[in-house]
């Protein structure tokens, strides 16, 4: 089982985390901090998991981001690098060829990709377009749902006048 | 905002950027303000993922879950699972509004709320939740079922008694044709398995078949581009798969024979040049190893493992170590046609892989392929990463010690190691390499020798130099005689002044630490009798030190000078060669090495009551800590074993020569208190008592050494022989250090005699570290008075709840009758409400007396009220 995402960028910043096991508010800043001093100094032609108390990270690079993923001891860490390309690639399809600014302004969204692709901690979804068609059906209904807002708040407003 | 945060440059620009966020928020969630809302809770959100606190919209999460609109739920279930975790009770609140997401009619909202539920669900959630996420299952769209079977994921792994109501549902998705559904159906399938036998039983029975074939359609499928990756079809699919067949096969002999087929053409027609292929074949490997045997299998299955091997990317090394490491409790032989490759892997620039390889190759040692193997590692040692020195000087040693065929080759590859790391080397380590050195008398010539040159060549490294000093202290002569030669030594000549320089040179030595320079003394001083040629010159050395600023050296150096001035008599005596040291004393210190250290400077405080004696025993404390000293320091620090030698062999005496003047606390009092009345004779005395600690086995004759000196008790004689009193008094100067050097060491506790029954008894001797008032250490002696061995001798005690206790294991369980020996046992006690509590300990005592179960208990409330 996956028991955390963690999205950081080279110079340590966090972009995107879920946890999936319980950690408080303390521990994940700390697990952030241990991690992210761990991952970042490492090389890169190194090989891709770390191991970190009693579990495994798993880490890709990607352009100025890394994304890690956290599993138990006897979990697939290939297949875990298969998951984060998985994800890589949705987003690319989402946003066209995403950078680190898209998952910045639009996070709430890299977070909705993400519960679509993951859940409890394990893989929902292995095939790309049904997540891009999830997605799409649930953004236009809220696009649908504000332009009933704004249009309803214009009538009142005109009603008001 | 976002933009905001980003334009600051430093970090408290930042942080006013968000109060300044965080006020406005507050404001608006107070006059709460509908349309701005779920902007708001975005905010948020993303204050909290820069890791400020958020605790107050926590709220408003609720509120947005709560309203009618999809927008608002989404982002309010998003808020739930980032800024909410399963332990805070707001989450109970949230039930409700998850109950009535569930059974919505847009199938969205009920996506959002599995969703939230199977990331953040409590136990109490998933209990109530249960049915309506079994329904589901079986709900119309594919897309709600894949999220309701990980959802019920979490419901049992939170509650696993509602395991059986999800067996049949999920074995119903196991037929689907729906990529997402089936691989969260199997995942399903597997948790299951995993937390109840029953419905492993049930998919054994019924779905093995079924799988084998979903797998092998899946193997075989075309190409299809929706479920593509580097050209294999749906690999995620392929491993779920796989587990779930290694749990379900994993001891079932029927069960295994069924995925055979599968698996070997899952194993040999996989495409291994791209990640996903490999990771299917390793899954498939591990899914191999722990099904129920089959030859042909195993060896693809190494096979494809030693390929990982040979593979240049790190990832593909890394896995096949991690397997093989599985695989070796399995198939050890096969493996061992890697080794090559795997030593390669140890000499890897990744710290990851080295680590793997360096347990593997830990794991492979055995007594044919010891030596080769420490050869290379020892090669490899020199080369080696500072960082990763530790690892493989700790492994390298533990595997000499547990292979090594005969004393000469361990005793070579420990200097090899000493040489090349010694500064990783651990105490215990050399410890145990002295007491081996100590135990094999045909090579003492040779080890002296062999430590002497390497010594020469550098002195870098810390534990070298120790043992070296302690062996050049204890066999110099052998050095300079080059006695007991082998025929592989090149001779070398070594003069006594060259032994000597030797030593200097680690005395002056800056950067080594002040135990070292203290074994260094101890064992200039041995040589000092070893070689009179060169006493003259070791008397410089030593009386240099006496201007040390280190008080340990400063007083070890002042002593000795007064030994080697006013006492020649007992000074051979005093440096005689240590006598074999035991080895399973050795192991039974390393069990309990957490000794209750009341060092050396703890006796003398002791028996300041004594009136008259009290000055002139101090000393006398103190040459036979001096002795002591001598004996045990290049084993362990100092007074440590003085203390086992009192704790051992005087608490049983302390009972039977209670008769004598002075009434006896303990043990270590008794010691005292007779050796206060022999002071007098100081010339006498003392070389009885060494003999005392040296006979450490035998008990009797001990006793009777002490009767012997409690008859001598010739307390007024102080006066009698004016050189016996000056004696006592320039070692009444010498003594001054003690009290200081006692505030170092923390207060000094008397000992207590802890419970006492008529044949059972139990005293406790109490030491702190300093700078760490709250914990202390106890040790337990237990003795033995009746006429019966204790077989299976088990102490065990309880603390109340501010205390914590740790208990390390007894030296033995086997107590010897009639007070002939003893056990010992440390104790470590950490007082929470130290100062305001006293300890307080309630103790059980098992043990067998000719084949008797045997029980005492008691309770423990006369500790010492400061501790």
């Amino acid at each position: 089982m996956i028991h955390f995402v963690l999205l950081i960028s080279r110079q340590g910043k966090v972009r995107l985390t879920k946890w999936y096991s319980p950690y408080s508010q303390k521990e994940r800043t700390k697990v952030i901090r241990e991690l992210g001093g761990e991952i970042l100094s490492r090389g890169p032609k190194l090989c891709n998991f770390v191991d970190w108390r009693g579990l495994k990270v798993v880490y890709k690079r990607y352009a100025s981001l890394y994304f890690c993923m956290c599993i138990d001891q006897d979990d697939n860490e290939l297949e875990v690098l298969e998951i984060i390309h998985h994800f890589v690639e949705i987003l690319d399809r989402y946003f066209g060829s995403v950078c680190e600014l898209d998952l910045i302004f639009n996070f709430h969204k890299a977070y909705y990709i993400l519960d679509e692709l993951l859940l409890a901690g394990e893989l929902q979804e292995s095939s790309k377009k049904t997540i891009a068609r999830l997605i799409a059906a649930q953004d236009s209904l809220v696009e649908t749902a504000k332009e009933q807002a704004s249009s309803i708040s214009n009538i009142i407003a005109q009603a008001t006048k | 905002m976002i933009r905001a945060i980003r334009a600051c440059k430093t970090a408290a620009e930042e942080r006013a950027v968000v109060r300044k966020e965080c006020a406005a928020i507050r404001a608006a969630i107070n006059e709460n303000d509908h349309d701005y809302r779920h902007r708001n809770l975005a905010k948020l959100m993303f204050i909290h993922m820069l890791g400020y606190p958020t605790h107050f919209g926590q709220m408003e999460c609720l509120k947005l879950i709560a309203s009618a609109g999809f927008p608002e739920k989404r982002i309010g279930y998003l808020g739930l699972m980032l800024l909410l975790d399963e332990r805070q009770e707001v989450l109970m609140l949230v039930t409700n509004s998850l109950k009535q997401d569930l059974n919505h009619s847009n199938q969205y909202i009920v996506g959002l709320a599995l969703c939230a539920l199977g990331n953040i669900s409590s136990a109490e959630m998933a209990r109530d939740l249960a049915p309506d996420v079994e329904r589901l299952l079986q709900f119309r769209d594919p897309n709600t079922r894949k999220k309701a079977a990980l959802c019920s994921i979490r419901i049992i792994k939170k509650v696993p008694d509602l395991a059986e109501n999800f067996m049949y549902p999920a074995s119903s998705l196991l037929k689907e044709k729906h990529h997402g559904v089936l691989i969260t159906g199997v995942q399903l399938c597997t948790d299951l398995c995993k937390v109840s036998s029953e419905a492993l039983e049930y998919f054994r029975e019924n779905c093995i078949e079924g799988l084998v074939k979903t797998l092998r359609d899946i193997a075989n499928s075309p190409y299809s581009p929706e479920y593509d990756m580097a050209g294999i079809t749906d690999p995620f699919l392929h491993i779920r798969l796989l587990k779930l067949l290694r749990l379900l096969g994993q001891g079932d002999a029927d069960a295994s024979d069924c995925m055979t087929d599968i698996l070997a053409q899952v194993a040999s027609r996989t495409e291994s040049n791209k990640n996903a292929g490999n990771a299917i074949l390793y899954e498939c490997v591990q899914t191999i190893m722990s099904i129920e045997d089959n030859g042909g299998l195993r060896v693809l299955a190494i096979n494809i493992l030693g390929r990982f091997l040979s593979n240049r990317d790190n990832n593909i090394r890394y896995v096949g170590l991690n397997m093989l490491m599985k695989a070796i409790v399995v198939d050890a032989k096969a493996i061992q046609r890697h080794r090559a490759t795997i030593l390669e892997c140890v000499k890897d620039s990744d710290a990851s892989i080295q680590k793997r390889a360096l347990e593997l190759v830990y794991l492979l040692v055995n007594e044919s392929n010891v030596k080769p193997l420490t050869k290379e590692l020892i090669e490899y040692l020199e080369v080696s990463d500072q960082e990763f020195k530790g690892d493989i000087t700790a492994k390298i040693c533990s595997l000499i010690e547990k292979f090594s065929p005969e004393k000469i080759w361990y005793i070579d590859q420990m200097l090899k190691v000493l040489s090349e790391a010694g500064n990783f080397v651990k105490d215990e380590v050399w410890h145990a390499l002295i007491v081996v050195i100590s135990n094999a008398s045909d090579l003492h010539g040779y080890t002296v020798r062999a430590l002497y040159r390497a010594f020469r060549a550098s002195t870098e490294q810390e534990s070298l130099v120790r043992v070296a000093v302690w062996c050049i202290g204890e066999y110099g002569d052998m050095l300079v005689n080059n006695v007991g030669m082998l025929d592989i030594e090149e001779p070398i000549t070594v003069t006594e002044s060259d032994a000597v320089d030797a030593i200097e040179v680690a005395i002056k030595h800056h950067r080594l630490d002040l135990t070292t320079k203290a074994m260094a003394l101890i064992a200039l001083f041995k040589l000092s009798t070893r070689f009179p040629a060169c006493s003259e010159r070791i008397k410089d050395i030593i009386f240099q030190n006496k201007r040390s600023l280190v008080l340990e050296l400063q007083q070890r150096s002042i002593e000795f000078n007064c030994i080697l001035q006013k006492y020649q008599n007992i000074r051979s005596a005093l440096v005689e060669r240590m006598p074999v040291l035991d080895e399973a004393t050795l192991s039974g210190r390393k069990a309990g090495s957490l000794a209750t250290t009341v060092s050396t400077s703890t006796i003398a405080p002791c028996n300041l009551p004594n009136g008259v004696a009290e000055p002139a025993a101090a000393p006398i404390g103190d040459l036979l800590d001096l002795s002591s000293d001598d004996v045990p320091a290049p084993i362990s620090s100092g007074g440590d074993f003085l203390q086992d030698l009192l704790a051992i062999d005087l608490s049983p005496a302390s009972a039977p020569s209670s008769g004598t003047s002075l009434p006896p606390k303990a043990g270590t009092d008794v010691l005292l208190d007779l050796l206060s009345i022999g002071t007098p004779s100081p010339g006498e005395s003392s070389p009885s008592a060494l003999d005392m600690s040296s006979s450490t086995q035998d008990n009797k004759a001990l006793l009777a050494n002490l009767n012997g000196l409690a008859s001598l008790s010739l307390l007024p004689a102080n006066a009698t022989s004016p050189e016996s009193s000056a004696g006592a008094m320039g070692l009444l100067d010498v003594f001054d250090p003690n009290p200081q050097k006692r505030d170092e060491n923390g207060p000094a506790y008397p000992s207590i005699v802890a419970y006492e029954s008529n044949s059972l008894r139990m005293t406790f001797n109490f030491s702190k570290q300093p700078g760490d008032p709250q914990t202390t250490f106890i040790q337990a002696t237990f003795t033995n008075r009746s006429p019966n061995v204790y077989d299976d001798f088990l102490f065990q005690a309880a603390v109340p709840k501010f205390l914590q206790l740790q208990l390390d294991p007894a030296s033995s369980n086997i107590l010897p009758a009639s007070g002939n020996g003893s056990i010992t046992q440390n104790l470590k006690v950490t007082n929470t409400q130290h100062g305001k509590k006293p300890l307080a300990m309630r103790i059980r005592i098992a043990y067998k007396v000719n084949d008797e179960d045997v029980l005492e208990q008691g309770q423990i409330n006369n500790f010492p009220s400061d501790l």
